[in-house]
C-alpha cells in the first residue's frame, strides 16, 4: 500500500474519530441509536464552507458548525423525551429535515472550498514536518496536529463525563428509572447529550468539508454506520475499562476502520463497495463477541458435566 | 421562545413553494407576479417572434449545480433572447434545480407536466431521463448528456423519435488521452474516479479503456457512490497511476477539490474531460464549450418554438469546432511542463 494512502487514512481516521466520539456518547453512554448523525455530520459541512465563502474566519465557522449542531441534534432530543417520539423515529426526523435545511444553508447541493483560507491552511503554514523514521513516512504534519486537536477535544469529553453533569449522563443510559428517583431530570441530560453528540458530528463534518476541499448535501449518507463501526471495532480491540481508555479506544477504531478500508481499496476493491463492507465490519464486531460467549458457555458447561455429553 | 419562531419561518418557508405548486397543478399560471391574468399582449414589442399573444413558458431542469452545468444553461437563456425569446418578455423561464437528487429530478419532471409548459430544457442526463419519462407530448430538449441513445433517451442520434431531442456533450475521450502521453510520455496507467449511478460516466470509462491499448495506456477505475469517497479513492491510486483523467461525471466534477488536492501533493496530472474543470486546477482538456452547447441547444429550441420542426425529426446535434484549454499553474503545480506545441497551439491558457 502506498505511504499516501495510509497517511490519508490516518488523517482521516482522526478526524472521523471526532464523528466516532460523538456516536460514542449517545450508542454507549445515553444508550439511545441515534440517527441525527447522517443529518448532522453535513450540517456541519454546510454551516462552516456556507460560512468560510462568505468570508468568516474559519476558527468561527467551525466553531458555528458545533453550535448548530448541537442545536439539531437538542431538537431530536425534545422530540424524543417532551414529544415522546421513539428515539430512532425522532431521529430520523430530524436527519431527514436536515436534508432540506442543508440544501437552503448551501444554496446549492456542492459548494467548493478550493482557493478559499480553511483552518488547513493555518496548518499546512505551520509548516510541521513528516515524521520520518529511516526513510519511512510514519505521520504527516498534518496528521501530528490532527492528533493534538483531537486528543484535546478527547480530554475535554473524559473530564466533562466526570463531572457530575457527565454522571448524570452516565447513569441515565445505565437506568434511567433508578437516576429519576435520586431526583435527576432525565429528559435534561439526555437533550444536553445529544446535543454534545450532535455537536460533536458537526464539528466533524466541518472538519471534513475542509480537508476534502467542498461541503456536499449528501456527504452525511451512512455515517451513523461509519460511526458505530468506529466505536464497535475500537472497543472490540482496544478495550473499554474506563471512560479514559474507551475514548481513546474509539478514536483508535476510527483509525483502523480507515486503513482496513484503504487495505480494501489497495486490493482493488471499488470505493463503492465500501458501504457493504463497513456493513459486513460491524455485523462481524458485533456478532463474534456473542458468538464467543456462546461457545465459551457451552465449552463450560460440557466441562461441568464432565465432558461426558455431546448431544 | 427563539426555537418556536425559528420553526415557524422554517414551516412557513416549507408551506409557502407546497402551496404554490398546487396552484400551479389545478393549471393557474401564476408562479410570477409579472404574469397577467388576462393573456393581453402587454409585453409583447413589435419584434415579437411570434403572432401569438400568450406568453411562452420554458421548463429547465438542472441536475446540480456545477461550472460546466451552469455555463450550459446561461448559454441556452442568453442565445434565445438573441432568437428573439427575451426572458421575462416574451418567455417565462422557470429553472429548478434537482440539487444531485433523482427523486427531485422526477419531481420536476412532473411540475413541468402539469405547468403544461411549452418546452422542457434538461440539463445532464439523470434529468433527462426523469424530463422523458414523464412527458411524452411537451417538447424536451436535453444538453450536456454524454450517449442518448445508452440513456435511452432517443432511438437514435439522426432520427429521435419521438418528443426528446438536444445536443450532447460526447467528449473526444482518445484526444484528451492523447494529451497525457503528449506531456508525459512515459505515462503508462491512467486512473479514473466515476460514479457507478450516472450512466454517462460508464460510457466515457468504456471509450477511454477502448482506446486505451492503442496508445500504450493502462487504465485503472475506480466507481464510487458519494463523494465523500472521492479523496480516498484518489489517495488509493497514487503509486499505481500516472496520471488523473476525469471525466464529465457530475459527482466527481463537483468533488474535483479533492482529486487536485492529492494530484498536486503527489505530482499527478490530472486531465479533464471538459473546459470549467481546468479552470478549477486541472491541467488540460481538449472539448467543448459549455456556454456554445447551450447555444447550439437555443437555436433548436427556437425552431421548435416557431413550429419550424418537432423533436422526433431533429438529429441530436453534438459539437463541431473543440478548442484545447490548458492551466499553466495547475501543470506547475502538479509537477509537469506545458510543451510549447501544445501552448501553441491552445485557444485558451488559463495563467
Amino acid at each position: 500500500m502506498n505511504q499516501l494512502a495510509v497517511m490519508g487514512a490516518i488523517e482521516q481516521g482522526l478526524l472521523f474519530g471526532i464523528l466516532a466520539l460523538g456516536v460514542y456518547l449517545t450508542f454507549r453512554i445515553l444508550n439511545v441509536p441515534d440517527l441525527t448523525v447522517d443529518g448532522s455530520f453535513a450540517l456541519g459541512g454546510a454551516i462552516a464552507a456556507k460560512f468560510i465563502i462568505d468570508g468568516t474566519n474559519p476558527f468561527l465557522a467551525t466553531l458555528l458548525a458545533f453550535i448548530v449542531g448541537a442545536l439539531a441534534g437538542a431538537f431530536t432530543g425534545v422530540l424524543h423525551t417532551k414529544g415522546k417520539i421513539n428515539a430512532l423515529l425522532a431521529g430520523i426526523l430530524t436527519m431527514i429535515a436536515l436534508y432540506s435545511i442543508n440544501l437552503r444553508v448551501m444554496g446549492k447541493a456542492n459548494l467548493p472550498l478550493l482557493r478559499e483560507d480553511t483552518l488547513f491552511t493555518y496548518v499546512k503554514d505551520m509548516g510541521i514536518p513528516n515524521l520520518t523514521v529511516g526513510g519511512v513516512t510514519l505521520l504527516s504534519g498534518v496528521a501530528i496536529i490532527f492528533i493534538v486537536g483531537v486528543l484535546v477535544l478527547k480530554l475535554i469529553i473524559d473530564w466533562f463525563l466526570h463531572t457530575d453533569m457527565g454522571l448524570d449522563l452516565r447513569a441515565t443510559g445505565d437506568n434511567s428509572k433508578m437516576i429519576r428517583s435520586f431526583g435527576v431530570n432525565t429528559d435534561s441530560t439526555t437533550i444536553i447529550g445529544l446535543a454534545l453528540s450532535n455537536g460533536l458530528v458537526a464539528l466533524a463534518g466541518a472538519w471534513v468539508a475542509q480537508y476534502q476541499g467542498f461541503a456536499d448535501v449528501g456527504m452525511g449518507i451512512g455515517m451513523i454506520v461509519i460511526g458505530l463501526a468506529s466505536v464497535i471495532v475500537g472497543e472490540v480491540l482496544f478495550g473499554s475499562s474506563s471512560i479514559f481508555r474507551v475514548t481513546l479506544a474509539v478514536i483508535l477504531g476510527s483509525i483502523v476502520y480507515r486503513l482496513v478500508i484503504a487495505l480494501a481499496l489497495d486490493a482493488g476493491l471499488n470505493p463503492s463497495d465500501m458501504k457493504l463492507i463497513t456493513a459486513l465490519i460491524v455485523i462481524i464486531a458485533l456478532t463474534v463477541p456473542t458468538v464467543a460467549k456462546g461457545i465459551w458457555k457451552k465449552q463450560a458447561v460440557r466441562s461441568a458435566r464432565g465432558g461426558s455429553s455431546d448431544a | 421562545m427563539f426555537k418556536q419562531k425559528k420553526s415557524i419561518k422554517i414551516f412557513q418557508s416549507f408551506l409557502f413553494p407546497l402551496l404554490l405548486l398546487s396552484v400551479t397543478a389545478c393549471g393557474q399560471q401564476s408562479t410570477t407576479p409579472a404574469n397577467n391574468p388576462t393573456p393581453a399582449p402587454a409585453t409583447t414589442t413589435a419584434s415579437a417572434p411570434s403572432t401569438e399573444t400568450k406568453q411562452l413558458t420554458i421548463g429547465i431542469a438542472q441536475f446540480v449545480e456545477h461550472p460546466a452545468l451552469d455555463a450550459a444553461r446561461e448559454g441556452f437563456i442568453s442565445q434565445l433572447a438573441k432568437n428573439g425569446y427575451e426572458k421575462d418578455k416574451q418567455v417565462k423561464i422557470d429553472v429548478q434545480s434537482a440539487q444531485a437528487s433523482m427523486d427531485t429530478a422526477i419531481q420536476i419532471a412532473q411540475k413541468f407536466e402539469a405547468d403544461k409548459v411549452d418546452l422542457v430544457l434538461a440539463i445532464a442526463t439523470p434529468t433527462a431521463q426523469a424530463a422523458a419519462q414523464t412527458s411524452k407530448e411537451i417538447p424536451i430538449l436535453f444538453t450536456a448528456v454524454t450517449d442518448p441513445v445508452e440513456a435511452g433517451l432517443v432511438a437514435a442520434m439522426d432520427k429521435p423519435g419521438a418528443n426528446v431531442t438536444g445536443t450532447s456533450d460526447m467528449n473526444p475521450v482518445e484526444e484528451q488521452l492523447k494529451l497525457i502521453k503528449e506531456m508525459k510520455a512515459d505515462a503508462k496507467s491512467v486512473g479514473i474516479i466515476y460514479s457507478s449511478g450516472e450512466v454517462n460516466s460508464k460510457v466515457q470509462v468504456d471509450a477511454a479503456k477502448a482506446v486505451a491499448g492503442k496508445l500504450g495506456l493502462e487504465i485503472k477505475e475506480a466507481a464510487i457512490t458519494s463523494a465523500t469517497e472521492v479523496k480516498q479513492a484518489a489517495e488509493s491510486m497514487v503509486g499505481k497511476v500516472d496520471a488523473f483523467y476525469v471525466p464529465t461525471d457530475n459527482m466527481v466534477v463537483s468533488s474535483i477539490a479533492a482529486v487536485i488536492g492529492v494530484a498536486e501533493a503527489q505530482k499527478i496530472p490530472v486531465i479533464a474531460g471538459e473546459e470549467n474543470s481546468v479552470k478549477s486546477g486541472a491541467i488540460a482538456t481538449y472539448g467543448i464549450d459549455y456556454t456554445k452547447l447551450g447555444e447550439q441547444t437555443a437555436d433548436m429550441a427556437t425552431k421548435i418554438l416557431k413550429g419550424e420542426a418537432k423533436p422526433a425529426d431533429m438529429a441530436v446535434e453534438v459539437q463541431a469546432d473543440m478548442k484545447l484549454v490548458l492551466n499553466k499553474k495547475a501543470a506547475e503545480k502538479m509537477g509537469v511542463t506545458i510543451p510549447k506545441a501544445m501552448l501553441d497551439r491552445a485557444g485558451q491558457v488559463i495563467e
